[in-house]
């Protein structure tokens, strides 16, 4: 019988070859669109259930003391603190961009284990008061090499920052970003002090990490307690909060887009339905001969969805293949804006199993239409 | 006839309607016949007469309104639908005017069709098909499609179809209507044997005086109702051109070989 739903699926090639590729494009188009939506949500998976972000209290843009490093050191529960700021330089041309951070790195790369760098380029980057540590994909996009002196413009800090590359870091997950350069707050100072004494020893915010998750919540109240009332207030919250944060402007566009991904499957839901029921039209006076010859209603209905599926995973296969290719051109022309382009294992098999999820619905109703052919009568209308 | 064997087929008192437009629309009135283990019946009668409304009756394919109707023994009226396929995959092969065959599969595959249903196995699958395409005279013809083969080709096929199973009752709905003269014959010469060499009992409904005169037993419906039922003095049918002008010998229509 399974010979018979083979058979029918290559009945009409172009009809079944414009459903295949009908399907592939919608898993493709399903799969990139939940890649996408991912790699907004990259910077949240990866958060550390343990790491607390205490930024100014007004906003992102202002800044805080660094003497508050030692007072939040102080608190109980803590077990690191780190700060950075934010540089917003670029790179010999305005458009290469990509995130700089200034940071106290012996305490800001201890708190991101994630970023893993080799012992002995770890030493050469804390001993050079120059040195600067990129992502391997960073480091990539440039050519660049370790030793190789790299020029950053500063727009949040004026001036021009001449740095060493003495480390490469990669992530421990395909979804740690690999696109970030991190040099020595203390180089930023320097210049800083020269030049606007005023923004010196001011950070952008400090990391801290608390001995266990539990003590995320008391631990952010107990640092905006302390600067309460004070010239810079802070806000404390988790770092999955603080990257939400930042990408919730864009919650709107993530909607729409997760609800295409699934309007997506919904058009080849018909498409494939079409299909098939325009089959089962044409063969119920063949679906009338298999019955009187004592097949049951259930044999029919195994021939159709044995047809539907075979479609479906035809086409979802294809539109699996096709898949990355696809991510890796999308991943490649637009490094800039993701930088991490996550395709997880997980969107596959979903990307799958709508697929066999369309094939089972699309052949219900054929099923169900050839089930209640009536023999008599649909041998009349062909003989 | 053999006088010995029960009736394969008694119908008494049978009655069958299809409701069109919000009323019934009465088809067969009143039919009561019977008809011995291999006998070859044709049934003739104009167009709209109810023979394949009969036919469809007799094999288990439609149900009566009323009326008895039993197949070797078994009640068909009682029957449930699961029960009434099982019995027609078992007791009845069927021959069609368009032959019906399934257009993507291959001759062997057409006629292995009704075996899997059975609990043969492959094997022996294989070897009751090409028994049957042998019969037929098509062996030489097992992989190919319906529609490499001619129309009576494919009568053949459909006919190897019918009786791979081994059925008691091959139902025959003008299975030469679409044929010319010379496809028709074989395939009559081939329902002759399997009547005559096999012992089946074939019911035949068709519109050419010739083929049925090859039968022994000629039954006229006329409207519905059954108004002729005559035999010819041939005690089975026969084969190749027919003697012109068999007598005719009309006994008065009843039951009863
Ligand atoms: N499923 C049905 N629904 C309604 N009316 C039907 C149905 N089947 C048959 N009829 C009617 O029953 C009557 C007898 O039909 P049947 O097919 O038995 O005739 P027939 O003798 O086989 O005719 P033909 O020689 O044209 O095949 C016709 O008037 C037909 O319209
Ligand atoms: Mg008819």
């Amino acid at each position: 019988m399974f010979k018979l739903s083979w058979r029918n699926s290559l009945r009409h090639p172009l009809r079944s070859g414009l459903t295949i590729s009908g399907m592939a494009v919608a898993v493709l188009a399903f799969c990139l669109l939940r890649t996408v939506v991912a790699a907004w949500y990259a910077g949240v998976t990866t958060a550390s259930p343990v790491r607390l972000v205490v930024r100014n209290a007004v906003s992102l843009t202002f800044r805080l003391p660094m003497s508050y490093y030692a007072r939040i050191q102080a608190l109980p529960g803590i077990k690191r603190v780190t700060y950075g700021s934010w540089v917003g330089g670029t790179y010999i041309d305005e458009k290469n961009f990509f995130p700089q951070i200034a940071g106290h790195l012996p305490t800001y790369l201890a708190i991101y284990p994630e970023f893993v760098i080799a012992s002995d380029e770890m030493s050469a980057l804390l001993q050079d008061r120059r040195g600067c540590v990129a992502g391997r994909k960073l480091a990539e996009r440039y050519g660049w090499r370790l030793g190789d002196l790299i020029t950053i413009t500063g727009t949040a800090y004026p001036g021009r920052y001449e740095l060493v590359l003495r480390a490469i870091y990669r992530g421990d997950a395909p979804t740690v970003d690999e696109g970030r350069m991190y040099f020595h707050y203390d180089f930023l100072n320097e210049t800083i002090k020269k030049r606007m004494p005023d923004m010196a020893d001011m950070v952008g915010w400090f990391m801290v990490q608390v001995d266990s998750p539990e003590l995320v919540g008391p631990v952010s109240e107990q640092i905006d307690a302390m600067f309460a009332n004070s010239l810079a207030e802070t806000k404390t919250e988790s770092e999955a909060a603080f990257v939400l944060g930042m990408i919730s402007m864009t919650e709107a566009i993530i909607l729409a887009i997760r609800v295409v991904s699934w309007l997506v499957i919904g058009v080849i839901l018909m498409v494939l339905s079409n299909t098939m029921a325009m089959s089962a039209r044409e063969r119920l006076g063949e679906y009338a001969v298999l019955k009187t010859l004592g097949f049951r209603p259930r044999h029919l209905a195994g021939v159709i969805l044995g047809e539907s599926l075979l479609l479906a995973l035809m086409g979802g296969i294809l539109g699996l293949v096709l898949t990355f290719p696809a991510v890796y051109l999308f991943k490649t022309s637009l490094s800039q804006y993701f930088r991490v382009f996550p395709l997880t294992n997980l969107t596959l098999a979903l990307g799958m199993a709508t697929s066999l999820a369309v094939g089972v619905l699309a052949a219900l109703f054929p099923a169900w239409q050839a089930s209640r052919v009536g023999i008599a009568e649909a041998l009349r209308k062909v003989g | 006839m053999n006088e010995v064997k029960p009736p394969l087929v008694v119908i008494e008192h049978l009655y069958k309607s299809y409701r069109r437009g919000g009323q019934d629309l009465p088809v067969l009135e009143d039919i009561s016949l019977t008809i011995g283990d291999g006998e070859f019946l044709a049934l003739m009668g104009p167009s709209g007469s109810g023979k394949t409304t009969l036919l469809n009756l007799i094999a288990g394919l439609d149900r009566p309104n009323a009326g008895r109707l039993t197949v070797g023994g078994t009640d068909l009226t009682q029957l449930s639908e699961a029960q009434l396929a099982a019995w027609r995959a078992r007791h009845v092969g069927f021959i069609f005017q368009f032959y019906q065959l399934i257009p993507v599969l291959t001759a062997f595959e057409n006629v292995e069709l009704p075996l899997l249903l059975t609990p043969l196995s492959r094997r022996e699958r294989r070897e009751h098909v090409e028994l049957a395409l042998e019969l037929v005279g098509l062996s030489d013809r097992k992989a190919h499609y319906p529609g490499q083969l001619s129309g009576g080709q494919q009568q053949r096929v459909a006919i190897a179809r019918a009786l791979v199973t081994d059925p008691t009752l091959i139902s025959a709905d003008e299975p030469t209507g679409d044929l010319d003269r010379d496809s028709a014959n074989e395939i009559l010469d081939l329902m002759c044997r399997l009547n005559t060499d096999f012992g089946k009992t074939i019911i035949l409904v068709t519109h050419d005086p010739e083929a049925a005169s090859r039968a022994p037993r000629l039954i006229r419906l006329i409207k519905g109702q059954l108004i002729r039922d005559e035999r010819n003095d041939a005690r089975s049918c026969h084969l190749a051109a027919p003697e012109p002008g068999a007598p005719e010998n009309p006994p008065p229509a009843g039951p009863g070989p």
